[in-house]
């Protein structure tokens, strides 16, 4: 599964010459990215069931075709404001360790391809989780595309499903 | 051709699997009746199959091993050997080396025992049998020495439809031709009809082979076992080419060196054979991932697949021409397709259930086994075998049961000498029981032993803290529980099959993973009873839905007594705080489901809302809900899977309009609510 993630220490080094395929979507202001390997499809949105006692970020679960998937909102996760959800909100299902889950993003851009050469590493922003969760930051015309590890950011340490691995 | 053989292994090592349980069985059987061909037969065809099946697979140390096994099968059949004890223990040990070489073959083992030494007593035996050759009365004609050349008349007819039947005459005459020499064959092709009339399938072609050979008959016939029902196979032998007197002596001096030598080797090996326990288990725990379904199972849901399609035309042409007056033939559509869809997902369901009696097979042997370590006599009594349950949970509940097994056995049961003194019969009975019993299976174990010790156990909980040694002795239940605590071992000394403290508690986890549960209940003298209760299947749920504030969940029907609106006065509050209901007498704490799933209540007053009555270990709570939507069957999906296990919940399901409902787990709410509700109980 591991293999199409690009090595971060490549990318910091510059040596891949490969183009990646990122998914891109915007939440708030920003632009983010996934790798497109990770994505198994995209949804309009649809209301979720409640789990009890779950993380907040945690919206609920969805019926996709039989498998029950849970579901993140990523404004949730990311601490931005909430929004009404409208026709342009979508669920972008992934597939990370073996396991299906959605997020809840304000909309789906377009899928990239960048250079990996046109991917700077994060920047330091000490020993805070937010930099656990980026791989890169890209920079395509005016445009800075903020490129996430999506397995950090649903699995990682302070994802509210950490606990279960 | 490059054929992947890999796929028929798969098939091959299920079969052989399922011939050896079998094999397994029949053996234990003869044991019992020693003289019963028919037993005898049986065991000599699952050998002669595994034997096929490996060789045919490229199974080489299989097949060898079994041909020798082989022989001597056939030996006793042919009254040539006796089932004696010894014989019995050789043919069980065989058996396991058998499961030991297939592990291997299937890649679950790195090595299986040598089988050298256990060869070596097989040709032993069948050395010996050629000892008691003179005591048989008439030797048949077939038993000539092996060394003697003999001249035969062999006559092979083939059944018209035997090319049909996948047989291959030319192949089972080439190998007759690898035994013998100086063939001269005739063959008779008379029969075959005028081009017009002639059916390219058939085998109009018939032999007469006349040729020298020094194999004796059966072993000329074997290439044609499979034929020789339809077949016209006739084997004769005829004068000629007798050797002299003196080279048969010669040979039976060789035979009987021969002999000696190997019982030599025999002896030597019995000394260093290893014990062969750790294969054995390991070769149990196997999980078969393919399922053998009856054809009748199958052709139900095919009766029925086929009356769904009838009922989706009906319903086509009702609604392609619909008109209100058709509205009755709309209506009875549709419930005679629910119906037949209702009806084909019990049948489904039912296909992966399977009879108890796959688990409870491998008991007879290791009862035979246990018994003659401890030096007890034990019957063992199964009952209610036929009772079925889902494969996932037979193939997970053999474990526990096997500990159950052994506990009693080694625990529970007295030594004979003990049972007289305390009157009781000299052999002791293990029984294992399985029956329905409302929504589920009940599986007991029980024996006619010793029972628990209770001081003992009392002693145990004081020494590992569990009660201070000032309390008064609990009641037995809560007693008898201690022993599925962690690293409780009441065993005055430990043995090679129990008591090592580590077990119960283990059991305890299979039966509560198998969302089932395990009770005790024991008399001093006369024994103790192991009731193990478990869902009839893992993947389906009957279940009550209800409705939460504004969500729905899942009840399973199993756990729930009644519901109840209570009345004003029926609701109190014990210490400000916990609230209770009474219910005829009983006083019930109350579990405000809204509060406990964070749920935005609609309802929150008890008496406006209803309450479920649910039970778990003997112990009730009252669930309170907004309203009871109604009863379904629900098929359980993970939520574990893709997110993790979440409190009081046991899995989720996917309603009829695609929404997802989770399933609330009682003894789940028991787990998170009970401590702080048990204390307010015994206050009260």
């Amino acid at each position: 599964m591991n293999s199409n993630q690009v090595d971060p220490v490549n990318i910091q080094a510059g040596s891949t010459a490969d183009n990646g395929q990122y998914l891109t979507f915007s939440l708030g202001d920003e632009e983010y990215g996934v790798d497109i390997l990770k994505v198994q499809e995209i949804k309009g949105f649809v209301p979720t069931t409640r789990i009890p006692n779950s993380p907040h970020e945690v919206r609920g679960v969805l019926n996709l075709r039989g498998t029950i998937v849970p579901i993140v909102d990523l404004r949730r996760k990311f601490n931005l404001e909430p929004v009404e959800y409208d026709q342009f909100t979508c669920i972008v299902v992934v597939v990370v360790q073996e396991r299906v889950m959605g997020m809840i993003v304000d909309s789906v851009s377009e899928v990239m391809n960048i250079p990996s050469a046109d991917i700077q590493p994060p920047p330091d922003f000490g020993n805070g989780l937010v930099g656990n969760m980026l791989r890169g930051m890209a920079r395509t015309g005016d445009k800075l595309i903020i490129l996430l590890d999506i397995d950090a950011v649903l699995l990682g340490d302070s994802a509210g499903m950490a606990m279960a691995a | 051709m490059n054929l992947d053989m890999t796929i028929f292994h798969q098939a091959f090592f299920e079969e052989a699997a399922d011939l050896l349980a079998e094999l397994e069985t029949q053996l234990l059987r003869l044991e019992e009746a020693p003289n019963d061909s028919e037993l005898l037969n049986t065991i000599f065809r699952c050998a002669h199959s595994i034997k096929g099946g490996s060789a045919t697979f490229g199974f080489t140390d299989i097949a060898h091993f079994t041909h020798g096994l082989e022989t001597l099968l056939d030996r006793l059949r042919n009254g040539q050997a006796h089932v004696s004890s010894e014989l019995t223990q050789l043919l069980l040990e065989s058996l396991d080396q058998l499961k030991s070489l297939l592990a291997v073959a299937r890649g679950e083992a790195a090595s299986a025992p040598n089988s050298d030494p256990l060869i070596a007593r097989i040709d032993a035996a069948i050395a010996d049998s050629e000892g008691q050759k003179p005591t048989i009365a008439s030797p048949p004609v077939e038993q000539v020495v092996p060394d003697e050349v003999q001249r035969y008349v062999f006559r092979f007819v083939p059944n018209r439809d035997v090319l049909r039947q996948g047989s291959d005459p030319i192949l089972m005459l080439r190998n007759l031709f690898e035994m013998v020499d100086e063939i001269n064959v005739r063959c008779d092709t008379s029969n075959i009809p005028a081009l017009t009339n002639f059916d390219p399938e058939a085998c109009y072609v018939s032999w007469e082979v006349e040729f020298t050979s020094q194999h004796p008959m059966s072993e000329l016939l074997e290439p044609f076992e499979f034929v020789s029902d339809d077949c016209e196979v006739s084997l004769t032998a005829v004068a000629g080419y007798w050797q002299g007197d003196a080279a048969q002596q010669v040979a039976c001096e060789v035979a009987s060196v021969a002999q000696a030598v190997v019982t030599d080797v025999a002896a030597a090996a019995i000394v260093t054979s290893p014990a062969p326990e750790p294969t054995v288990t390991a070769a149990a725990k196997m999980e078969t991932h393919t399922l053998r379904v009856s054809t009748d199972k199958i052709d139900k849901l095919i009766n029925l697949v086929g009356e769904l399609v009838i009922n989706q035309s009906m319903l086509n042409e009702v609604v392609q021409h619909f008109e209100i007056s058709s509205l009755p033939r709309l209506l009875e559509a549709v419930a005679a397709m629910e119906r037949a869809s209702r009806e084909l997902q019990e049948r489904v369901m039912a296909v992966r259930m399977l009879p108890i009696k796959h688990a409870f097979g491998r008991f007879p042997r290791l009862v035979r086994d246990l018994a003659a370590t401890c030096h007890k006599k034990i019957d063992l009594k199964t009952t209610g075998e036929e009772t079925e349950l889902d494969k996932s949970v037979i193939e997970m509940i053999a474990d526990p049961l096997t500990h159950l097994v052994r506990n009693s056995i080694d625990h529970g049961l007295e030594t004979p000498e003990e049972r007289v003194a305390c009157g009781k019969p000299e052999v002791g009975v293990v029984s294992l029981n399985a029956f329905h019993e409302g929504g589920n299976i009940v599986v007991e174990v029980s024996d006619d032993g010793r029972g628990l010790d209770k001081d003992r156990i009392y002693r145990k909980a004081v020494d590992r803290g569990l009660i201070s040694e000032s309390d008064p002795m609990p009641p037995d239940d809560v007693l008898h529980n201690y022993i599925f605590h962690p690293g409780f071992s009441t065993a005055a000394k430990v043995t090679d099959l129990s008591g090592r403290g580590v077990g119960m508690d283990i059991v305890k986890q299979a039966v509560q993973g198998l969302g089932g549960a395990i009770s005790l209940s024991s008399t001093p003298g006369q024994g103790s009873r192991f009731r193990i209760r478990l869902p009839l299947t893992m993947a389906i749920l009957e279940g009550l839905s209800l409705r939460v504030g504004d969500e729905v969940y899942i009840l399973p029907l199993t756990s729930i007594i009644e519901s109840i609106r209570p009345k004003q006065g029926d609701v109190r509050v014990v210490a400000g705080q916990t609230e209770v209901a009474l219910v005829r007498g009983d006083v019930l704490p109350i579990l405000r489901l809204y509060q406990f799933f964070g749920v935005e209540p609609i309802v929150s007053e008890p008496t406006r809302g209803l309450l479920v009555i649910v039970e778990n270990d003997g112990r009730k709570i009252a669930l309170l809900v907004d309203e009871l939507i109604g009863q379904s069957q629900v098929v359980i999906k993970s939520l574990e899977s893709n997110y993790r296990k979440v409190d009081g919940i046991a899995g989720a399901t996917i309603l009829g309009d695609g929404r997802v409902a989770l399933i609330i787990d009682v003894p789940g709410l028991y787990r998170n609510v009970m401590p702080a509700q048990a204390i307010m109980t015994a206050a009260a």
